[in-house]
């Protein structure tokens, strides 16, 4: 319509007056969407259509925002019902009057794609809220009157919408959406980041709320599904889906493992981990009975038949293994249609090839096609004799292609319909090539591993922080980085334990009184707790048959062993550093004479116990120190490093109470206990809200409870009671006196180990 | 008070004998002939171990047909047989016997290993290892050239019957360091090795015992398979061959084969949520 005299229809006229537009690249695709149109919507529809996209033309956003509509309606209509109009208007109009209306294009043009995803109107509502939602409260303001500037993620998010909800359902959205809102609300260009799906953390918490059966969650189920079904094992490693849109990855297997992918959605009935099954029992399929063939010679269509009949050799023999695997391989198969595929114009190799495969493994196919029925029978032949070879079912391979090769077998066309097996592999092994790079094919390369760098300390490990407002966890927030602490002069604990000679020696008697705990019982006592009435029964009969009788009839308890080990988990951060209330010391010294004094107990009652200090410096930066071992005595290399505790930076507790629990909860004690010694509330320069580590710390204790750690909190901060009883619950005590902490630390262990 | 069933049924009063009216020997007859599959030539080294009067110990895991195989000898040899289940609070006087106390005075009381002593019979002392160790001791006189068995408490030395063997069985795999038997216990016996036999001659022995299809049998048989293959990795031990027979009965029985798999093999042997779904995956892609 590049010419007004060529005008054929005056209906066609009459609509390009009604949109009355003078947008030349509008009217180029004019009569193509029309014509679309015209097939999908109703009279009404058409109206609202044209009016609709004269009220966009008419926004001043230029002509994208109108040529995106016109593209994109007819086939969104065409999913959820024109009558979705009204609401997709009103959001541009939401959008038109905020400062957001660069964002109209990218919504439009990713309008299509999510209606196909959500497939009913109702979804597609749901999608227009979370956008709107979205976009108030990202869109910033000053002194919350005036909205001024336009949302940053917004036009990201809406470009990525067909891609997350390809992933999420609605409700992972949601939640998606939700957390980069919380969390980058006041960073416009971490927002962006996240919004693209350009950040670490916007990648794992789509991770975390995708659909389907993660491989991290069925991991050793399908060790113990290899390991039972097929005496076989290998490392499995995940690779990800999420982001390769162009290039799906297939699953294989090599030196290092079993690669599959991190997720499997259910297929029909099927679920995610029978998915999962399916590829392993293929790939031990190919592992027990296949052996790679010499590549060179055949053509990339015969190596595809070699590969179709190889793979269904060995489903055979897998299925002979089990004949419940006949049900799974059948589910997860495609179905192609025999007269799916035209030869005159497309090349139907592959949709040959399926057909066959099919009908190989299905013993009620309905396919008519002589030569295939011919083949499938020469198949069974083969097996029937046994479990046949890779290099027998190749030649059959090549002859089939032999007797069916068409010319159209060349065409660039090619149908791929219904001929993708997902659970086969991409059978890599099968090949070896005698000339290396002779084909378009070059992962075979060898590549050289790189010589690692030299490791400076030990790499950070990260752990979750709770976010108390969305009930979820930051996946890997914090990273921990763990060091041996500084050493100092040993002799200063020395005499620091001197100092106290006089507490300890009243610590010491309070040691000797404190009772093991495992029972055991002592027979043939003369005297004893309790009479044991097996021994006296046969003194009885002894006694009355003449013999002299045992008289030791008794049998008392003695106490043995106690099993418990104990972290000490010491707050260093700055506030350490000043003076304790009504004490010329500052609290570290004072905690550095506690913790001496309690360490010295602990090491006499024979506890396997460890110490260790943490401070922090924004999450990316948290510091956990060890100061003494599990495997350490309380000697001089650990008294040196007491004596060097220097206090600095903040406290974000929770972080630090699960590094020391991985250690803790490795140990065999029957208890665990882990004391934690602080001055003050759990903060962080980063944390802004000062619930949030409070309520990190609070679910730290949860998991350590769950866990079967027990927890104790001793606090010399004497405005502790605030928050203190929020995150440890009645495990704790506030020592108001600081200057009494040398002697309430020990007795108050003893008391708690009793 | 220390009181089994052992003692009380291995109780040989003449009194009893004569109420009875029947031989006290033959109470411990096996009177039918078990169904035994022999694996590979124990029968024939069992018999000569007996002619000679070796003592006897059977190993192997639970449930491959250790007592079946002690109590398919005593039949063929038509010998009786005693057996003890032993158990940790066993003392020596429940293998030996006791004074018991009567309204006037004390009468004393065989153990089963009198008992078997005195009239010639196989004694089968079954998990010897769960028994303490101060128990275990008193086999060892009756275990060499002596012989003999003293009752020190009666006073009385008895000579074993000619026809007099013992017989020990115990489970090497779920015992700890603990529970071991002693160097000086072990070497008084001759051994054999049993475990579960292979799959086709298990199939074969499921299908005799319960006379079921031996193809069901097979597939039975495979998934016992399947389970032992994960002893170790969440499993302490594998499906028995007598849980197999359990199995295969259910299945006789008219339950369907997958439930009666799921409630005969699966869910006796493990609560791990992994395994179970495992083997229950398996028992699908085994019974098509």
């Amino acid at each position: 319509m590049t010419n007004a005299t060529e005008y054929q229809h005056p209906l066609m006229a009459a609509y390009w007056k009604q949109l009355d537009t003078r947008f030349p690249q509008v009217e180029e695709v004019f009569d193509d969407v029309m014509a679309e149109a015209l097939a999908v919507l109703t009279r009404e529809g058409i109206d609202a259509y044209l009016e609709a996209g004269r009220v966009i033309g008419k926004l001043g956003r230029g002509v994208e925002p109108m040529l995106a509509f016109m593209e994109e309606w007819p086939s969104t209509a065409k999913v959820v019902g024109e009558s979705a109009l009204p609401a997709v208007m009103a959001l541009i109009q939401r959008m038109q009057k905020s400062p957001n209306g660069k964002a109209i294009t990218p919504f439009l043009q990713t309008l299509a794609p999510v209606a196909r995803r959500l497939q009913s109107q109702e979804l597609l509502q749901h999608y227009l809220d979370i956008t709107l939602d979205f976009m108030e409260r990202t869109t910033g303001s000053i002194h919350g009157h005036h909205t001024t500037f336009p949302s940053p993620g917004l036009p990201e998010f809406l470009a990525q919408a067909p891609a997350l909800l390809n992933q999420l359902t609605l409700a992972g959205l949601k939640s998606w959406v939700e957390y980069g809102i919380r969390n980058y609300r006041t960073h416009p260009e971490r927002q962006k980041d996240y919004f693209s799906l350009q950040s670490a953390d916007a990648r794992a918490v789509l991770q975390r709320e995708r659909h389907g059966t993660l491989l991290v969650d069925v991991e050793r189920k399908l060790d113990l599904y290899l390991r039972g079904l097929w005496q076989d094992s290998d490392h499995l490693v995940p690779y990800s889906t999420a982001f390769d849109e162009l290039r799906k990855p297939i699953p294989y297997y090599d030196k290092l493992g079993i690669r599959l992918p991190d997720v499997f959605d259910d297929a029909g009935e099927i679920s995610g981990i029978d998915r999962y099954r399916a590829v392993l029992a293929h790939i031990v399929g190919h592992r027990r009975w296949s052996e790679a063939q010499v590549a060179d010679n055949w053509s990339p269509f015969q190596r595809m038949a070699v590969e179709f009949f190889e793979d269904c050799r060995i489903e055979t023999l897998l299925i002979r293994e089990y004949p419940g695997l006949r049900t799974l391989f059948l589910a997860l198969h495609p179905k192609p249609v025999q007269d799916a595929c035209d030869p005159e114009t497309t090349s139907c190799l592959r949709h040959r090839m399926a057909m066959l495969s099919r009908a190989l493994l299905d013993p009620d196919h309905s396919y008519t096609d002589a030569a295939l029925k011919d083949f499938v029978a020469r198949f069974h032949a083969v097996m029937a004799e046994g479990e046949s070879s890779t290099q027998e079912i190749a030649a059959l391979a090549l002859s089939y292609v032999a007797k069916t090769r068409r010319q159209s077998d060349q065409f660039a066309k090619v149908h791929f319909d219904d001929t993708v097996v997902d659970y086969r592999d991409d059978n890599r092994q099968l090949w070896k090539f005698i000339e290396a790079g002779d084909e378009e094919e070059a992962f075979d390369e060898k590549r050289k591993i790189e010589p690692g760098e030299e490791i400076r300390g030990l790499p950070p490990r990260h752990y979750p922080e709770w976010d108390y407002a969305s009930q979820t966890y930051r996946p890997d927030w914090a990273s921990v980085y763990e060091a041996l602490h500084a050493s100092g002069n040993a002799a200063d604990i020395d005499r620091l334990l001197a100092k106290h000679g006089a507490l300890a020696k009243r610590l010491k008697k309070m040691l000797d009184l404190l009772k093991p705990q495992d029972k055991v019982r002592i027979r043939y006592q003369e005297e004893g707790s309790e009479l044991d009435l097996d021994v006296a029964i046969r003194s009885l009969i002894d006694f009355k048959g003449g013999a002299t009788p045992d008289p030791r009839i008794n049998m008392s308890h003695r106490t043995d062993g106690r099993d418990i080990a104990v972290m000490l988990l010491l707050d260093l951060s700055e506030s350490l550093n000043e003076k304790a209330a009504g004490s010329d010391q500052t609290i570290l010294e004072l905690s550095q004479e506690a913790v001496s004094l309690l360490a010295w107990a602990i090491e006499k009652l024979g506890d396997p116990f460890a110490i260790a200090g943490f401070h922090s410096n924004t999450r990316h930066d948290v510091r956990y120190l060890h100061i003494k071992g599990y495997g350490e005595h309380f000697n001089d290399d650990v008294k040196a490093r007491l004596a060097a505790m220097e206090a600095g930076y903040s406290t974000r507790m929770g972080a630090a109470m699960r590094h020391a629990a991985h250690y803790l909860g490795a140990r065999p004690a029957d208890k665990k206990l882990m004391l934690i010694l602080t001055d003050g509330r759990p903060s962080d320069v980063d944390a802004h809200d000062e619930r949030l580590l409070i309520e990190d710390a609070r679910q730290a204790v949860k998991e350590l409870d769950r866990d079967k750690i027990f927890t104790y909190c001793i606090s010399l901060d004497p405005k502790a009671d605030e928050y203190v009883g929020d995150i440890f619950g009645r495990q704790f005590t506030v020592i108001d006196h600081v200057e009494r902490l040398p002697e309430k630390l020990p007795a108050l262990f003893m008391a708690l180990t009793k | 008070m220390i009181e089994n069933e052992v003692s009380v049924e291995a109780n040989v009063s003449e009194a009893n004998v004569k109420q009875s009216g029947r031989n006290y020997k033959d109470q411990y007859k096996v009177e039918q002939e078990p169904f035994y599959q022999q694996q590979k030539n124990e029968v024939a080294l069992y018999e000569a171990a007996y002619r000679n009067r070796l003592p006897v110990m059977v190993k192997g895991p639970t449930g491959c047909g250790k007592s079946r195989f002690v109590e398919y000898m005593a039949w063929k040899l038509g010998k009786p047989l005693i057996t003890v289940a032993c158990n940790e609070d066993m003392t020596a006087s429940d293998l030996v016997g006791r004074y018991l106390l009567e309204a006037n005075g004390t009468r004393w009381l065989d153990g089963p290993l009198t008992t078997a002593a005195r009239i010639g019979a196989i004694c089968y002392l079954d998990e010897i290892v769960e028994a303490r160790q101060d128990t275990t001791v008193v086999i060892h006189p009756l275990t060499d050239h002596r012989r003999t068995l003293p009752l020190d408490k009666k006073g009385e030395l008895i000579h074993a019957h000619p026809d007099f063997q013992l017989v020990i069985s115990y489970n090497p795999g779920y015992q700890t360091l603990m529970k071991d038997l002693k160097q000086s216990t072990k070497q008084r016996f001759t051994a054999f090795d049993f475990d579960y036999p292979d799959a086709a001659l298990e199939a074969q022995i499921v299908a005799k015992e319960t006379g079921m299809d031996e193809a069901v049998a097979a597939q039975l048989v495979k998934i016992g398979g399947v389970a032992r293959s994960l002893k170790g990795h969440g499993l302490d031990e594998g499906i028995s061959t007598r849980l197999l027979v359990y199995a295969a009965t259910l299945i006789k029985d008219g339950v369907d084969p997958r439930d009666a798999c799921r409630m005969a093999l699966v869910r006796p042997i493990t609560d791990d949520a992994d395994i179970r779904e495992t083997l229950d995956h398996a028992i699908d892609a085994t019974f098509s």
